[in-house]
């Protein structure tokens, strides 16, 4: 029984940050901006988390840090494609780019070092008594329980049951529709790329305050572009993208399990193992759905809205 | 003239508008007074600057110079949201609305009445009430993108009135409805302004204008020329204000018998066509376009006439039933095995179909001819060739903007559907089919657009007319052909056709004794 425990524990805990990570780039994209910066901004939040607990010795203060350092990168991002109306896969690419090089060259002093503070665990009061699942689903942190019930809830509600929401989604299907109806697209589409971008390097503090717990060059292994394609899969809804986090996090687990285990299966296949699910999470969804009209990306995606065009 | 003018306070006066787009004067200092209690009609060719003044007025653009005053008061209209602060909505030619989303959706969109927590139900009983309010009936629930574009129109409408506008702009509002629509449009519209509210109405349909406007003013090159009562004001009247100099090309003869004798160049035997439901679009179809003839076809829009069109050019391939092209069966149609047998095609809706919008117009205008000779040598396309034919092709067009380098989306509606009807033209040896080819297009050139049409046919190309208009097909067809609910109600030569007939077999109201009666429970 501990062993069903520990893997649905060990699930959920990585899970946790594909789940951070999709919703932040879940704002982006709903408001019709592709953010292929997610793995830099992960490595961005993940180490300047690591750098503040180092000297303040309190997990949330890496949070918060990671937090605003993802911000002013997303500030940066949200200027080049917003604004500037510049390639949104373009300024993407060189933000994994940029933002790994530097998170890299920062956080040398840091590498390999187990994190000053981490986050604590939260138990929830006669919950983690319950046999199995008390010690996997009531015994975590309080990212965890942010990650899987708070955000994507108030996601949720926000995107599909409020005024605001409304607005937000219509940016990202038909930018020209709003600004007919006197909605200011630019504004909104800056702020939510900002708030996605945070939220995307917050998944990198989780990581490194939680996950792992240490800071090292390459911590983020391609968590971010699984982040990105987890958006897709799972057709830009919020609890799906929590459910998809979950399901990536129990195959990590299993891999893991399978090693402790030594269940005679080579490591490296192993590893290998969240790439290779990503990679059918993206080919079988468009198998079964073909010629119907599912969970469609925002039409606007991707392009920048210029007024003055016929 | 002049005394009524002075009795009716003026609901908006825009004043010396001057505006200009990369060097180009689209309006030269305009002026323009709206009354309350008016249907004002805005006139002009493609490219006379209506769309321009509109958008300046709903803050879309900002003028270079000049004022706008609303209800005396100057006023700045600095943005979309400051214009409908002002009481003034806009309905524009091509729908801005999400089609992803509802129709509840979409009136909701954007509006600070909008209640902040605004799950579906709520959104949607809103809108029933608000559909009922207004006289406008629209189903909340329905997904825009699956509507009919009268059923968007009302969308439209909706949201701007929803909205308190008392001052409302229609952008060719006629173009994409059914007559039943049409007098639907106009009956709301009457409603509206007998309440002291306003509209400007942009249109190209002066039978339309004549009916509904009380005044009219007509733009030229950027300018408005004249502003008059539509009392006294005749289609031929309207037209030399609109045309000015220039003069119009004369009307061709129509309703010529097509000898029997001639060469069939598409025939279809028991074609059937449905859709990915299993729906029938077509059903089981026999028609021939023979070589020398208009072939017009009536109906209203959504009874098949965009699969009929597709079935003609090779877009689509049967599900049962035959075409035939020059008396030879086709095995398997491809839209580029029709293009070579020389059928040239205006689909419905150039800017997805048509054209490739962020591409130049010179590569839009070689589309057709870029692997022939002279574009093509070998397997190599050579620019400067295809340049030097684009450019011809531009001029053909009459386009008012010539930069071949500018991207397609950047034309107006008209200029659009002009090059493609030129392209088209061009390869169309043996059949051009032409899906509601004159839509958008001011009355010069729909007047040049039917001459080349009859020059197609005296050169023995056979012409499908495929269009909404009763009109426009007595004027021009030679045989009409009537589209109900995916069949053929009738085939009538144009000279036995009158329009009262023609209109009920568009509605499925009666059927042409002679023709084959398939299903005798449908008939009247």
């Amino acid at each position: 029984m501990t062993l069903l425990s520990g893997l649905l524990g060990n699930a959920l805990l990585s899970g946790g940050v594909l789940a951070l990570a999709g919703m932040g780039e879940l704002l982006a994209e709903r408001v019709g901006v592709l953010n292929l910066g997610v793995e830099g901004l992960m490595a961005l939040g993940a180490v300047s988390a690591v750098i503040t607990v180092a000297s303040t010795h309190d997990a949330g203060l890496g949070v918060a840090a990671s937090l605003a350092v993802g911000a002013i990168a997303g500030g940066v991002f949200a200027i080049a494609t917003v604004l500037a109306r510049a390639s949104q896969v373009l300024c993407g690419m060189a933000l994994t780019m940029g933002g790994l090089g530097l998170a890299a060259t920062i956080g040398r002093p840091f590498a390999g070092q187990p994190s000053a503070a981490t986050f604590r665990p939260m138990p929830i009061p006669l919950l983690d008594q319950m046999p199995v699942l008390g010690d996997a689903l009531f015994r975590q942190s309080l990212p965890v329980y942010l990650a899987y019930l708070v955000l994507p809830l108030a996601l949720h509600l926000l995107l599909f049951r409020t005024r605001h929401g409304l607005t937000l989604r219509a940016i990202g299907e038909n930018p020209a529709a709003c600004d007919a109806v006197g909605i200011r697209v630019l504004p909104l589409r800056f702020a939510y790329v900002v708030l996605g971008a945070a939220l995307s390097a917050s998944a990198g503090a989780y990581l490194t305050l939680g996950f792992v717990p240490s800071w090292s060059d390459g911590v983020t292994a391609g968590r971010g572009w699984i982040a990105v394609s987890l958006v897709i899969f799972a057709g830009y809804r919020p609890w799906r993208i929590v459910a998809g986090a979950l399901l990536f996090g129990l195959v990590n687990a299993l891999g893991y399990l399978a090693q402790a285990r030594n269940w005679g299966v080579p490591s490296a296949f192993l590893s290998m193992l969240p790439y290779l699910v990503t990679l059918l999470f993206m080919i079988v969804p468009a198998l079964l759905s073909r010629g119907r009209p599912g969970a469609t990306a925002p039409a606007a995606l991707g392009l920048p809205y210029y007024r003055d065009q016929r | 003239m002049a005394r009524t003018e002075l009795l009716i306070r003026p609901l908006v006066q825009l004043s010396g508008i001057t505006k200009s787009f990369y060097g180009v004067r689209a309006n030269q200092s305009v002026d323009f007074s709206l009354a309350g209690g008016e249907i004002h009609a805005l006139l002009g060719e493609n490219g006379a600057g209506k769309s321009t003044l509109m958008n300046v007025l709903t803050g879309l653009y900002q003028p270079d110079s000049g004022c706008i005053a609303i209800e005396g008061h100057a006023r700045r209209i600095d943005s979309p949201a400051a214009a409908i602060e002002a009481g003034i909505g806009m309905v524009h030619q091509h729908f801005k609305l999400v089609s992803a989303f509802t129709v509840a959706e979409n009136i909701h969109l954007g509006w600070n009445e909008t209640p902040f927590r605004a799950p579906a139900a709520l959104l949607e009983a809103r809108t029933a009430a608000l559909s009922r309010r207004f006289g406008l009936a629209v189903r909340p629930s329905a997904r825009v993108g699956e509507i009919s574009a009268g059923e968007q129109q009302r969308v439209e409408i909706l949201r701007v009135l929803a909205r308190g506008a008392r001052i409302l702009i229609l952008d060719e509002p006629t173009a994409v409805l059914t007559p039943p629509e049409v007098a639907i449009l106009f009956a709301a519209l009457r409603a509206f302004r007998a309440q002291g509210n306003a509209v400007i109405l942009i249109s190209h349909k002066l039978g339309e204008v004549l009916e509904i406007a009380d005044r009219v003013t007509v733009m030229r090159a950027g300018r408005s020329i004249e502003t008059c009562a539509a009392q006294g004001a005749s289609r031929a009247s309207l037209a030399r204000l609109i045309m000015g100099d220039t003069s119009l090309p004369p009307m061709q003869e129509s309703g010529r018998a097509v000898a029997d004798d001639a060469a069939v160049r598409i025939e279809l035997r028991g074609v059937t066509v449905r859709d990915h439901r299993g729906i029938a679009l077509l059903d089981n179809v026999d028609l021939q376009v023979r070589a020398g003839e208009v072939l017009g076809v009536a109906g209203v829009a959504g009874n098949g006439q965009r699969a009929l069109s597709e079935i003609l050019t090779g877009n689509l391939r049967p599900d049962s039933g035959t075409v035939l092209l020059d008396g030879q069966a086709v095995a398997h149609p491809t839209p580029r095995r029709f293009a070579r047998h020389g059928i040239g095609h205006i689909p419905e809706d150039r800017l997805r179909t048509a054209l490739a919008a962020d591409l130049s117009l010179a590569e839009n205008a070689v589309l057709r001819e870029y692997d022939r000779s002279p574009v093509a040598r070998g397997p190599l396309f050579v620019p400067g060739r295809a340049r030097a034919l684009a450019v011809r092709i531009i001029d053909d067009a009459q386009l008012d903007r010539r930069d071949p380098s500018l991207p397609a989306r950047n034309l107006s509606g008209g200029n659009q559907q002009r090059l493609v009807a030129q392209r088209e033209a061009r390869i169309a040896d043996r059949v051009l089919v032409a899906a509601y080819p004159t839509r958008g297009l001011d009355i010069g050139a729909v007047a040049s657009l039917h001459a080349a049409m009859h020059r197609l046919c005296a050169r023995g190309i056979g012409v499908v007319l495929i269009s909404e208009e009763i009109e426009e097909l007595l004027d021009h067809a030679d045989r009409i052909a009537v589209l109900f609910a995916g069949r053929i109600a009738g085939i009538l030569p144009a000279s036995d056709a009158e329009s009262e007939r023609l209109g009920l077999l568009m509605s499925g109201q009666a059927l042409v004794p002679d023709a084959p009666d398939r299903d005798p429970g449908r008939a009247a």
